[in-house]
């Protein structure tokens, strides 16, 4: 029998259903796997063993009184540790917040402990989330675990590596610019980011107000909806979240794509695209038409400048939110001799590089002479892409392209030069700046080994049509790879 | 061409008290990131509203009820100096 650390959700919810695992036993599993492979990949900033323990008795003890909660009872879940948690130290992976116990929980990890979940911990990100590659961590690199030299991608890499690693059955991230779908495909799992304000954003340390979307990253498109669906839904704390009904997607996961119409991104292609990625893609699409899809290339012009108007808004509202980490509420505090040189020393000190360079960046954009030029522009930019997005979508039902213009890279490869760094987003940025939903998923190996995603985009509430895609674009790809890690760590057992 | 740019005035509105071999190490990367992005200038938007919410949802309104606060002394337990109930920093002014 396979070990259970490495199954999906959907199977272990039906082994416990059965009786044949037990909570206790799944916790046990991805702990058993979090112990062999940690020292090496670091995926984990903090794992949670005595409350996680409390979580999955209290599920075994649940099931056998028979009022179990669903499909997320008893299964073992990390969260990237930028979700305030109640007691359980979140850090955003910055010197900053390092010891910081929030004193509530978000409402994502609220609606999760109500659905049974049991919460392994949390997991390491570039610092405030803030990074393509997990390498901007206060805590150190976590890496990948198809080839430990190379990085998981990020910002939500510790999500992606633990999935992949089975150190948990699935897990939470956020997506600001890619940070779920990037990881994902470098890391070879899914990663879906919802509709912008589907899921709450309560609770979630704030990087880029109206870019943030929190999902899942998961070993099945069934398992990703699965854990979409436990969180979703309108949530008064959050101002900005959506007040309608999430759309149903769980019936078009067996409908299969025939007549649908698809589109591939022609400006998600040539140059810094890796051959293998581009082969991958065309390779995937020339299957969708074989099983009934109409396929057509499409261009959207705005998509060549998203980039650069992600990296004036993302950074102005950078500026803003971490305003509030000034020494005084909660944090490190560095000692001045009047509360501003307090503030500036703690924030000098606690922030690390990347976190500094975008608070200087938005600030800059932001300020008295060059707001219009840059902020201003950026947001009607932005403006412009929405409206080719919605014209595109008239003629076809979801874009694809590659999720990543290459595959994971060697840790330190980009760290010098944050523009290149800040270029491998560039597939996944423009379906933050619409707010409409993207899902990655794995399609193959390149000639190293290590995995390929393929993105598919939908309209704004078009989570219907995008998982429709997504289960085909699975079955077609039949991936089902191992990293060469685990055969190790289980010969170790 | 890298766009020049008054670092340690920005460091200052930013409260950021950086050394002066930070402050010039982000100069010299802010030029070049910021000649990148400035690329949405050469893009004509005339007619065009900026976007802040991308579904264009406007207020979100909720019943203005009375519900519980976080209890404070959890709140001040987190806090770098807390005393008698509240937030301690150094002095704002002088004398």
């Amino acid at each position: 029998m396979a070990d259970l650390a490495d199954l999906t959700v959907a199977t272990a919810g039906e082994r416990l259903a059965t009786g044949e695992a037990s909570a206790a036993d799944l916790l046990d599993a991805v702990i058993r796997r979090a112990s062999l492979t940690e020292a090496e990949l670091h995926c984990y900033v903090t794992i949670d063993h005595d409350g996680a323990r409390r979580a999955a008795e209290e599920s075994d003890h649940r099931r056998s009184r028979k009022e179990s909660r669903g499909p997320l009872d008893g299964i073992p879940l990390a969260l990237k540790d930028n979700f305030c948690t109640r007691g359980l130290e979140t850090t955003c992976s910055s010197q900053i917040l390092s010891g910081y116990r929030p004193p509530y929980d978000s409402t994502v990890v609220a609606r999760l402990r109500d659905s049974g979940a049991v919460i392994v911990g949390k997991t390491n990100l570039d610092e405030f989330a803030m990074g393509s590659s997990t390498e901007n961590s206060a805590f150190g690199p976590t890496r990948n675990p198809w080839n430990p030299e190379r990085v998981p991608g990020g910002s939500s890499g510790g999500s992606a590596a633990a999935v992949a690693a089975g150190s948990a059955l699935a897990a939470f991230g956020s997506d600001t610019g890619g940070s779920i779908r990037q990881p994902a495909a470098l890391c070879g799992v899914v990663g879906f980011k919802p509709t912008y304000g589907l899921v709450s954003r309560f609770g979630l340390v704030a990087f880029s107000s109206s870019f943030d979307q929190i999902g899942p990253l998961a070993r099945s498109v069934a398992d990703a909806l699965t854990l979409f669906e436990a969180v979703a839904g309108h949530d008064p704390l959050d101002a900005t979240s959506y007040p309608g009904t999430v759309p149903e997607a769980r019936p078009s996961l067996e409908t299969g794509v025939k007549d649908v119409r698809i589109g591939l991104v022609r400006e998600l292609s040539g140059e810094g695209y890796e051959p293998a990625v581009t082969a991958a893609t065309n390779d995937m699409v020339a299957q969708l038409e074989a099983s009934g899809a109409i396929v057509s290339e499409v261009s959207l012009p705005s998509f060549a400048i998203a980039l650069s108007a992600y990296y004036l808004i993302a950074p102005a509202e950078v500026s803003a939110n971490l305003a509030r980490f000034d020494g005084v509420r909660y944090g490190l505090r560095v000692t001045g001799e009047t509360v501003e040189e307090m503030m500036a020393r703690s924030r000098a000190e606690g922030f690390g590089p990347e976190a500094t360079r975008r608070i200087l960046l938005g600030t800059y954009a932001l300020s008295a002479g060059y707001y219009d030029a840059f902020y201003g522009q950026a947001q009607r930019v932005r403006t412009k892409l929405i409206n080719e997005l919605a014209n595109v979508f008239e003629q076809v039902d979801v874009l694809v392209s590659p999720a990543s213009p290459t595959t994971a890279f060697e840790l330190g490869a980009k760290t010098q030069d944050p523009l290149a760094m800040y270029l491998t987003d560039v597939c996944t940025i423009p379906a933050n700046l619409a707010g409409t939903p993207a899902i990655s998923i794995p399609v193959g190996l390149d000639a190293d080994g290590l995995p390929i995603g393929f993105q598919v985009m939908g309209p704004a509430l078009g989570e219907a049509r995008l998982f429709q895609v997504a289960a085909e674009v699975e079955r077609l790809a039949t991936f089902d790879h191992r990293p060469e890690i685990l055969a190790a760590a289980s010969d170790r057992l | 061409m890298p766009i020049e740019i008054d670092i340690a005035h920005v460091a200052r509105l930013a409260r950021l008290a950086l050394s002066e071999e930070e402050l010039s190490t982000y100069r010299s990367q802010l030029g070049v990131i910021l000649e990148h992005a400035a690329k949405v200038q050469s893009v004509p938007t005339e007619g065009l509203e900026p976007t802040a919410h991308p579904l264009g949802l406007l207020n979100g309104f909720r019943e203005d009820l009375v519900r519980p606060s976080l209890d404070r002394d959890e709140v001040l337990a987190a806090a770098p100096d807390s005393a008698d109930g509240y937030f301690v920093v150094p002095p704002a002014l002088e004398g």
